[in-house]
């Protein structure tokens, strides 16, 4: 076990008075604060025989402040795995260095040995619009672009190149909509505003944007947070459709949606990958103790 | 309880104290706006009361005899007859037809003094131009003199001093009375250049001067300044270089506009040898003066694209100028126009650094090209303001007033531009 010992445990203290709600929550702050994640040590399956990602210690710097403190992870193939942890334990940075999205911060550093398909995803010579071109990314808030339906889905494949001819852009919209589940509720007016959409609709439009260049992955912030629940319901349906045919890695605040979407599960606090492990096992039976914590709501 | 009751009560007075506190404050921004309006009021009123005058013309409509012996001319084709001819003997010899009794040749000057002095040229280019009119009878319209057009506009308003001798103000009298001085629509105004005659004088040459200095001013002004703001905000790396170029935009913003001026004359003429009052030199002192202004709108309007746009963009792997040029540029044009029309606007008002490139001049002729001389429609307005004559007075209010409308549609065009192209998102 990766964590001291010797915590000084209020809670238990003899001779104490019955204590109030606050005084409890203090005392579980005080706890959690005193819990001292090894660095480096993450608890449970970390790695993999079929490695999609290949991370190997991962260190990121917000100018001085070190945001991500030594992860080793892999990402297999075609599996769905969720991040999971309270607010600022640095699971969307993470996230942003699979597609090198924290480039345009100029003050944010990344060491680390960060594999793609065993190529180094931050080597000087990497493109990094080839990058994310394999890797498509759906965002936190549902961020169409302004303009029509058709014109959102179709921008990847014509900055890319990849559809000759109108009938093979018109090929790619309708398969990636259709994948998207939105087919149905749109071919009548893709031609419309994209913003004039419902939230759910705009971000599996997004989703769908994303599947037109063929990732290989898509990585999702917190996909569902601006949702409503028959939205996510929706777009929790597609990431299982789409695990067969991607990778897909979901950060996710909803301990419920990680559960029920993904293979495996990834904990992280402080900046620590305190533990994976199969989703089913991470929710039933942690193995460490800050993990417990927080799927049990102690904390959050 | 009582507690409770209390707490009640300072709450309740102390909303009283905050209410009043409210209204006290929308009074003081109501006052504010009630003194802006009717500043502004009192400044158009002044303006339009001066200038409306300044669109009216004076016109004398007489029966002219061209007959050759009175005006010691066989062949109007002859350039040095022509320049012996006497072509004011018809003015005369209609005026005393009309108003009879008028005989010594003093008082027959005075009588010719009613028309404005291009009369006898205007006789003289109509000869020229069709030879066959002479020893016949023409109606013909000249402006009358700029006293006599004061006199007929102004009798009643003490502004003015009648500068018409009392012979001379019966004469008009009469002349209003049978109606041959007829007031109408001042078109010599809008289609004629400078004149040292206030009847004659027209703004139509410092409206195409400043047309040509816009032009100029916009095509180097705005792709300059959008690509600079463009580089900045994009491209530039954050660093004490990037810092002091963003420290110095900011400051020239605030730079007299006279200093543009020195600069242009400094380096546009006296380096480059370019000719003085030009358009040319004029609009490349006014973009200089609207960059920053220009720069400065187009960074703002470039910061407020939403960061979740480019991210989406950037997610599905486009390249930094597939960013700017497909995303962050359409979304920030509406923007970025509505800061260059209103810096194009204040280059249009601007007069300082004009007057010392020398756009100052007196010029008579219409500009027909960028590098003609010109001067503008401010520097016009100053003309005309500092100038002697009773006429320009009205003249300046007019000028001014064609201006504003100047200002006045550019600015709505500003937000006719940025209400039609915002998009929402």
């Amino acid at each position: 076990m990766s964590i001291n010992q010797n915590i000084p445990n209020v809670a238990e203290k003899p001779n104490e008075a019955p204590m109030t709600k606050q005084a409890a929550a203090l005392a579980v702050e005080a706890k959690r604060e005193d819990i001292i994640v090894e660095e480096g040590k993450t608890v449970g399956l970390p790695y993999s025989d079929n490695p999609k990602f290949k991370l190997r210690n991962v260190e990121v710097f917000y100018g001085e402040d070190r945001a991500i403190k030594d992860i080793s992870l892999d990402i297999a193939r075609n599996e769905v795995i969720s991040f999971i942890g309270p607010s600022g334990c640095g699971k969307s940075t993470f996230l942003r260095c699979l597609n090198r999205m924290n480039d345009s911060i100029d003050i944010c550093r990344v060491k680390g040995q960060l594999m793609l398909d065993d190529v180094d995803i931050y080597h000087s010579k990497r493109d990094v619009v080839e990058l994310r071109a394999r890797i498509g990314m759906v965002f936190q808030k549902p961020n169409p672009f302004p303009k029509s339906i058709y014109d959102n889905v179709a921008y990847g494949p014509r900055i890319h190149g990849l559809a000759n001819r109108k009938s093979d852009l018109d090929e790619i919209v309708e398969n990636s909509l259709r994948k998207a589940g939105l087919w149905n509720e749109v071919k009548d007016r893709l031609d419309a505003t994209a913003t004039g959409m419902s939230g759910g609709q705009q971000q599996r439009l997004c989703i769908a944007r994303a599947i037109a260049v063929s990732p290989e992955v898509i990585l999702m912030d917190e996909p569902c947070s601006a949702l409503d629940p028959i939205a996510t319901a929706k777009v929790e349906e597609l990431i299982a459709e789409m695990s067969e045919s991607y990778t897909i890695v979901i950060v996710t605040h909803s301990m419920q949606q990680a559960a029920r979407v993904s293979h495996r599960t990834a904990y992280f606090h402080l900046g620590h990958l305190v533990e994976v492990n199969e989703t089913d096992k991470v929710f039933t039976s942690p193995e460490h103790e800050l993990t417990e914590s927080y799927i049990t709501g102690r904390f959050g | 309880m009582t507690d409770q009751r209390s707490q009640a009560e300072i709450v309740r007075q102390s909303l009283k104290r905050r209410y009043r506190k409210e209204r006290r404050f929308r009074l003081y921004g109501m006052t504010a706006i009630v003194i802006a309006l009717a500043s502004l009021f009192i400044l158009f009123a002044d303006i339009i009361g001066k200038g409306y005058t300044g669109f009216i013309k004076t016109t004398i409509t007489l029966e002219v005899t061209l007959d050759s012996e009175a005006m010691y001319l066989d062949d109007p084709t002859d350039a040095d007859q022509r320049s012996m001819a006497d072509f004011n003997a018809p003015i005369i010899n209609a005026l005393s037809d009309l108003i009879p009794g008028v005989e010594n040749r003093a008082a027959q000057r005075e009588l010719s003094r009613l028309v404005g002095s291009y009369g006898a040229s205007q006789i003289r280019d109509m000869l020229r131009a069709n030879p066959e009119l002479l020893n016949t009878t023409q109606t013909m319209t000249f402006l009358a003199h700029d006293r006599v057009s004061v006199y007929v506009k102004h009798a009643d308003n003490p502004n003015y001093s009648i500068r018409l001798s009392e012979q001379q103000q019966a004469w008009v009298d009469e002349l209003v009375e049978k109606g041959v001085i007829e007031t109408s629509f001042n078109d010599v105004l809008f289609s004629s250049g400078d004149s040292r005659e206030p009847s004659n004088a027209g703004i139509l040459g410092a409206v195409v001067g400043s047309l040509l200095t816009m032009v100029v001013t916009l095509v180097i002004a705005f792709p300059v300044g959008v690509a600079a703001a463009i580089y900045l905000e994009e491209f530039a790396p954050q660093n004490r270089f990037t810092d002091f170029i963003e420290v110095n935009i900011n400051n020239l913003a605030a730079v007299p506009s006279i200093i543009f001026g020195l600069l242009g004359l400094a380096v546009f003429i006296g380096l480059f040898g370019m000719p003085r009052s030009v358009p040319v030199v004029g609009g490349l002192v006014l973009a200089l003066m609207t960059l920053p202004t220009i720069i400065i709108s187009s960074r703002a309007a470039i910061k407020s694209v939403p960061p979740s746009i480019r991210e989406a963009a950037e997610g599905i792997g486009a390249s930094k100028m597939q960013v700017v040029l497909h995303h962050v540029l359409p979304l920030a044009m509406p923007g970025m126009l509505t800061g260059s029309i209103i810096g194009m606007a204040q280059a249009l008002g601007e007069t300082a650094p004009l007057l010392l490139i020398g756009m100052v001049a007196f010029i008579v002729e219409i500009p027909d090209g960028f590098f003609s001389s010109a001067t503008v429609l401010p520097v016009q307005v100053y003309l005309w303001a500092t100038s002697a004559e009773q006429g320009f007075i009205e003249l300046a209010s007019a000028g001014i007033m064609i201006l504003l409308t100047f200002l006045i549609s550019m600015n709505a065009l500003a937000i006719w531009l940025r209400k039609r192209l915002e998009r929402r998102w």
